[in-house]
């Protein structure tokens, strides 16, 4: 909402030291707040005056443009009175006309200096100014024509176009709909400063005759008011009076003609959306109903448009003639040949128009003010002021008869406790003085005791709960006022287990060195195939949104790696010579359970129907995905580094599964994104929570990774869920460490896991530690075979074991190992 | 070796003669002097102090004196041989001492050298920034909430007393899952947690959420279809705007810094009423508006001296309602900040899409805590 400063100062009595910026910053501190002070005039210094155009003499040029050479009269701005000589290429004007002159010595928004210069053969001593030119709009269409009545030529041009003016836009927040007029913002502003008020809606309108325009409301709970006036013998073509046309313009708006410009003019002062019909076309009565499905209207932007029953429509014998509340129909549009305006101005179901206006795609500023709430009281009082300002500047004359049709509804009726705002607010806030400010803003309190009935004004819809009537109490009080309190101790719990897990994971990770990261979570068919996952992959069930970002990637994602692996390309892209990246996040896998209820917002939805309402979203796990890809150790004065591979992708998950305290089985398994030789299935418990392992060569091409890079997946929740709860403090022995070493010749398919296993369950109770320290394969063994060194490590807690007891245990590990495995001992 | 033999004639066993064994002593004591290093020394004990060294030798023969010159010869061997192997023992010392020290000067490497074999890791500043907040929160005895990002549109908006004609619905543009009948959105705001606990809890509540959010704006500078809120949440008895606003300051002073508080402007929100914008005192020029030199704007704030940090406001009773509180014992407070815009103007970020980047440079630059 923009409004002019000079319009504000109309209808309120500020004090004259009251600036702007005093003006705004309480205006913002009641809850209007600041866009922006505009000052047009700023960036311009003079002269700038008005001027007549006595001559112009158009004069075609060889690059195909004609230009006008001018004479204008600018009085004696020019310091001689002579006609000032000008080239100007717009051709929106005629001689006699008022136009806006810069003379030499003027600079124009941008810094643009005028001189005398020669152009076209003639020295043009100055400019003909467009709105544009002077930073008033993007209008560039043609230079400004000013209204005759505007000023006499060499006046400056500054007050004629209001470019002495500030203009402050406001946000106008959705509540607050009455601030969408200067009406609104003026009482807001008295409000502020405990001033007076001039209502420009405190007018005397006629009492409602039967000679008004007939008007038929066959739906009153859509149009609950309905006022009509007419304007006969009105001139279409008379100019708009220079004044409106200017506020007009500052508000934003464009001006179009009498009719329209006093309509939208009376829009901005009250705040009421206001339609001129051309009486001669209308068919008898007007009607307002909802319109049958399927219906059609022209409307006045030339749109034909199919309308719903829920649209409403103003209806005359001929069918539509307009969109009620939204837009007005083509065919009873104003023209320039009108002579009989009728005016409409009624009140419309916010709803109504609200819905209207987001099935048709229709924003207009009458919209806007509709479907947020007008003051149900303004219809009559907009219709008469319209009425005369037409017949003011149109020369016509304001018949009789007036139509004023339905109730006005009601104000709801809220009663509170006189303390509420106090308690709510924590201002210390008396009775009296809560009393006192929700009268100022309009309200009409009765006090009962520590009750108080309080009847909001018909300008403020969006007061209906006690709460509201806090905010409207506090704000007056001012937000300033609340003092700082902090609540009592809450008695936390910390963070959850999962909490701490999920940050556990993420610093180990980190202290591995991988690096996270935080991707958009949309992938489409195409990133499935990059990942040479087959057509009927579970992860290409997918949850798909109705409107997404790209229709390429439509999909909320079912994996992680997408995402990592085009931050690792980017990365090596940009001159990275490795990257160890991870993410964790959820994914989501469709669980097709039905749509989710939607439920009453009067009472809490039941446990049932809460449970209901959980189990149909998505399964939402949380996921994590680590992407190694290059170099892992730089190469550098210690020797060559290292590129990252498939073991370390299992080595991460071995160290996070570690970590928690959860028993990892790493499988072979063949899954794509991964090298079909060269993936683990990850398992707990026997349950698959992820993969790791090198990447598939054609996976690391499609994303532009190096060869060989490797990657690991895994349900985090899952893994988190394992992990150990309290972990039982070990008892460590002190007593000597006994080593034995074997090596075992197996087949070469026979697992490094499975031979371990058998090992471990062999050796019993002493067994501190196995690891493999080496693999062999060669003519030592045969072809087909492998051998595998073991480092056995025994202890007893007790005790310092014998050799014999070493060696049998020693001898037991291998035994199982051969019957399992068929293992021989080298 | 000779034998004890009483008739030998001490005078004979010439080795054994004071002057000789004086020779023999002082020839060592010259020659450990004479060592320059450690293996000069060494050959030096071995002639000197060694098995076959003159006084080894000569100690040998001390068996074949008489009785009565045993004690005399032994003492002054005796003695010699002591001299000897201290200063042996000394020069040993100091020699050891200098051999040391040359090492240390020989084994000097230049610690200039880069020493970055393995690469560093880190966390994200939206996980780690995220974790500040929770922490601050959690120090005060306030819990962590968290909830699904795919969420029933009745959590998302009507619980929240944004019914579907609210206008407040169109301002918020919104990811719909398809079809569009299933009610299901990428959540908006972190608001649904809100709705989520006091669905399933009893207050007292107070609780913070901090999460991933959606909304279908254009991806520039400073807009992102995907970025993160951080809500609060308090339901007790009593509670009022004053509790809010102290929690806000405290909040902003922990993450700010002293003197770092908030003011509060009306505005407008369905799920709270009475509804405020909250906006921080500048932590760069600490409200002046101006920059370090005084004579330009500050950058951060844009010389407001505030920086919009979010909004809040009294849970309003509508959504007590519909997640079964009861507003006539209960009242509540909520607030909501943007999460990456806190980073944005808390380390000078100019372009919010560096956060989503993946860019290992942006994100190690923040080290491992924020
Ligand atoms: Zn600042």
């Amino acid at each position: 909402m923009k409004t002019p400063v000079s319009w504000i100062r109309e209808l309120v009595d500020l004090p004259a030291d009251v600036t702007t910026e005093t003006l705004t910053d309480r205006l913002t501190a009641l809850g209007l707040k600041l866009e922006a002070i505009d000052a047009p005039g700023a960036a311009i210094t003079g002269p700038l005056v008005v001027g007549r155009v006595l001559t112009m003499e158009p004069e075609p040029q060889k690059n195909g443009k004609t230009i006008n050479w001018c004479s204008v009269d600018v009085g004696d701005a020019n310091g001689s009175g002579e006609p000032q000589g000008i080239v100007c290429g717009a051709h929106n004007f005629a001689p006699g006309d008022l136009v806006v002159v810069v003379l030499p010595g003027g600079v124009l928004p941008g810094g643009f200096a005028i001189s005398a210069r020669k152009t076209y053969g003639h020295v043009s001593a100055g400019m003909i100014c467009s709105a544009a030119e002077l930073g008033l709009g993007e209008d560039h269409d043609g230079i400004i024509v000013l209204p005759a009545d505007a000023g006499e030529p060499g006046d400056s041009a500054f007050g004629v176009l209001g470019l002495d003016e500030e203009i402050i836009e406001f946000e106008i927040n959705p509540d607050r709909a009455y601030a969408l007029s200067l009406r609104g913002v003026a009482r807001e502003a008295a409000l502020g400063f405990g001033v007076p008020f001039h209502d420009p809606a405190a007018r005397e309108v006629p009492e409602p005759d039967a000679d008004g325009y007939p008007v038929i409301i066959d739906d009153p709970e859509g149009c609950p008011v309905f006022a009509a006036r007419r304007v006969t013998g009105f001139d279409a073509t008379a100019p708009t009076p220079a004044w409106m046309a200017r506020r007009i313009q500052q508000a934003g708006m464009r001006p179009i003609s009498l009719g329209v410009d006093v309509t939208n003019y009376v829009m901005l002062e009250l705040g009421q959306p206001i339609h001129g019909y051309d009486g001669d076309k209308l068919d008898g009565a007007i009607h307002v109903r909802r319109a049958a499905e399927g219906e059609r209207l022209t409307t006045l932007d030339g749109a034909r448009r199919v309308l719903s029953s829920d649209d409403l429509v103003i209806v005359d014998g001929s069918g539509p003639i307009g969109l009620a509340g939204v837009m007005g129909g083509a065919s009873t549009e104003l023209s320039e040949t009108t002579t009989h305006v009728v005016i409409e101005a009624a009140h419309w179901d916010a709803v109504s128009m609200f819905r209207t206006g987001k099935r048709h795609k229709l924003s207009s500023e009458a919209g806007k003010r509709n479907e947020r709430g007008v003051d149900p009281l303004l219809p009559a009082v907009a219709a008469d002021r319209v009425a005369e300002l037409l017949a003011t500047y149109g020369g016509g004359t304001v018949e009789p008869g007036a139509t004023l049709v339905g109730v006005v509804p009601s104000s709801p009726t809220i009663e509170i406790d006189a303390d509420l705002p106090a308690r709510i607010s924590g201002m210390p806030i008396p009775a009296e003085t809560a009393v006192a400010h929700l009268e100022a803003v309009g309200c009409a309190v009765t006090v009962q005791g520590e009750r108080l009935t309080v009847v909001p004004p018909t300008w403020r819809p969006d007061v209906t709960d006690p709460y509201d009537l806090v905010e409207e109490v506090a704000r007056v009080v001012g937000y300033d006022q609340v003092p700082s309190v902090l609540p009592r101790e809450a008695a936390g719990r910390g963070l959850t287990r999962e909490q701490r897990l999920r940050r556990r994971v993420g610093r180990l990770l980190a202290g591995a060195g991988c690096v996270e990261v935080v991707s958009f979570p949309f992938v489409g068919e195409q990133t499935f195939d990059d990942l040479g996952l087959p057509p009927d992959d579970v992860l290409r069930r997918t949850v798909t949104l109705a409107n997404p970002i790209s229709s390429e990637e439509p999909s909320y994602t079912t994996t992680l790696l997408p995402g990592l692996l085009k931050a690792a390309a980017r990365n090596l892209g940009r001159g990275a010579p490795g990257v160890a990246l991870f993410e964790t996040g959820t994914v989501a896998f469709p669980v097709d359970r039905g749509p989710a209820p939607i439920y009453g917002v009067d009472l809490r939805p039941s446990d049932a129907e809460l449970e209901k309402l959980l189990e149909v979203l998505p399964r939402q796990p949380l996921f994590l995905a680590v992407v190694l890809s290059g170099e892992s150790e730089r190469p550098g004065w210690w020797g060559s580094g290292r590129e990252s591979g498939w073991a370390d992708s299992i080595a991460l998950v071995r160290r996070v599964a570690s970590d928690l305290g959860v028993p990892l089985e790493v499988v072979s398994a063949a899954r794509e994104p991964w090298h079909p030789g060269r993936c683990a299935r990850l398992e707990v418990d026997g349950v698959e929570i992820g993969h790791a392992g090198e990447l598939h060569p054609k996976v690391c091409k499609a994303f532009g990774l190096p060869p060989r890079s490797a990657a690991l997946e895994l349900d985090l929740d899952h893994l988190m869920s394992r992990a150990v709860d309290v972990v039982a403090g070990p008892a460590l022995s002190t007593y000597p460490l006994a080593k034995e070493d074997v090596a075992l010749v197996v087949d070469a398919t026979t697992t490094v896991a499975a031979v371990e296993e058998a090992l471990r369950e062999g050796a019993g109770g002493l067994l501190e530690s196995i690891r493999l320290f080496d693999v062999y394969t060669g003519d030592q063994v045969g072809a087909g075979r492998k051998s595998l060194a073991f480092a056995l490590r025994f202890r007893a807690g007790d005790r310092t074991l014998t050799e014999e007891e070493t060696g049998a245990a020693r001898d037991a590990a291998v035994a199982v190992a051969a019957a399992r495995c068929g293992a021989v001992q080298r | 070796m000779s034998g004890p033999n009483t008739d030998y004639d001490p005078v004979e066993v010439s080795t054994l003669q004071p002057e000789e064994v004086e020779a023999a002593r002082d020839a060592a004591l010259a020659a450990f002097a004479a060592a320059g290093d450690l293996e000069q020394l060494k050959q030096a004990r071995l002639e000197h102090a060694g098995d076959r060294s003159p006084l080894a030798l000569a100690n040998r023969e001390i068996g074949a004196l008489p009785p009565q010159a045993r004690k005399e010869a032994g003492q002054r061997l005796g003695q010699a041989r002591g001299a000897v192997n201290q200063a042996l023992a000394a020069r040993q010392a100091v020699l050891e001492a200098e051999h040391e020290e040359r090492m240390l000067v020989e084994e000097t490497v230049d610690v200039t050298v880069p020493t970055d074999r393995l690469p560093l890791g880190a966390r994200h500043p939206i996980t780690t920034g995220s974790e500040l907040i929770a922490d601050i929160f959690v120090a005060m005895g306030w819990e962590v909430a968290e909830g699904p990002v795919i969420e029933a549109e009745w959590l998302n908006f009507d619980a929240l007393n944004l019914g579907p004609d609210h206008p407040a619905r169109t301002m918020q543009d919104t990811f719909w899952t398809s079809p569009a009948e299933d009610h299901l959105v990428l959540r908006t705001h972190t608001s649904p947690v809100q709705a989520r606990t006091m669905l399933t809890r009893e207050p007292p509540i107070y609780v913070v959420c901090p999460g991933r959010v959606f909304r279908t704006d254009e991806y520039d500078a400073t807009h992102s279809p995907m970025f993160h809120q951080v809500e609060g949440l308090a339901i007790d008895e009593g509670i009022s705007m004053a509790h809010l606003k102290g929690t806000l300051d405290h909040f902003a002073t922990a993450m700010f810094g002293e003197g770092i508080t908030t003011r509060f402007r009306p505005s407008y929100f369905p799920f709270t009423e009475p509804s405020a914008e909250v906006d921080l005192v500048c932590f760069v020029c600490r409200g002046s508006g101006l920059d370090e030199s005084g004579a330009d704007t500050c950058r951060t704030c844009r010389g407001e001296g505030w920086i919009e940090w979010g909004g809040c406001g009294v849970v309003n009773p509508r959504v007590l309602v519909a997640c079964g509180v009861d507003p006539e014992r209960y009242s509540g407070f909520a607030f909501g900040m943007g999460i990456d815009r806190t980073l944005m103007f808390r380390h000078g970020l100019e372009d919010l899409r560096a956060l989503f980047e993946g860019d290992v440079r942006f994100t190690t630059a923040f080290g491992s805590e924020l």
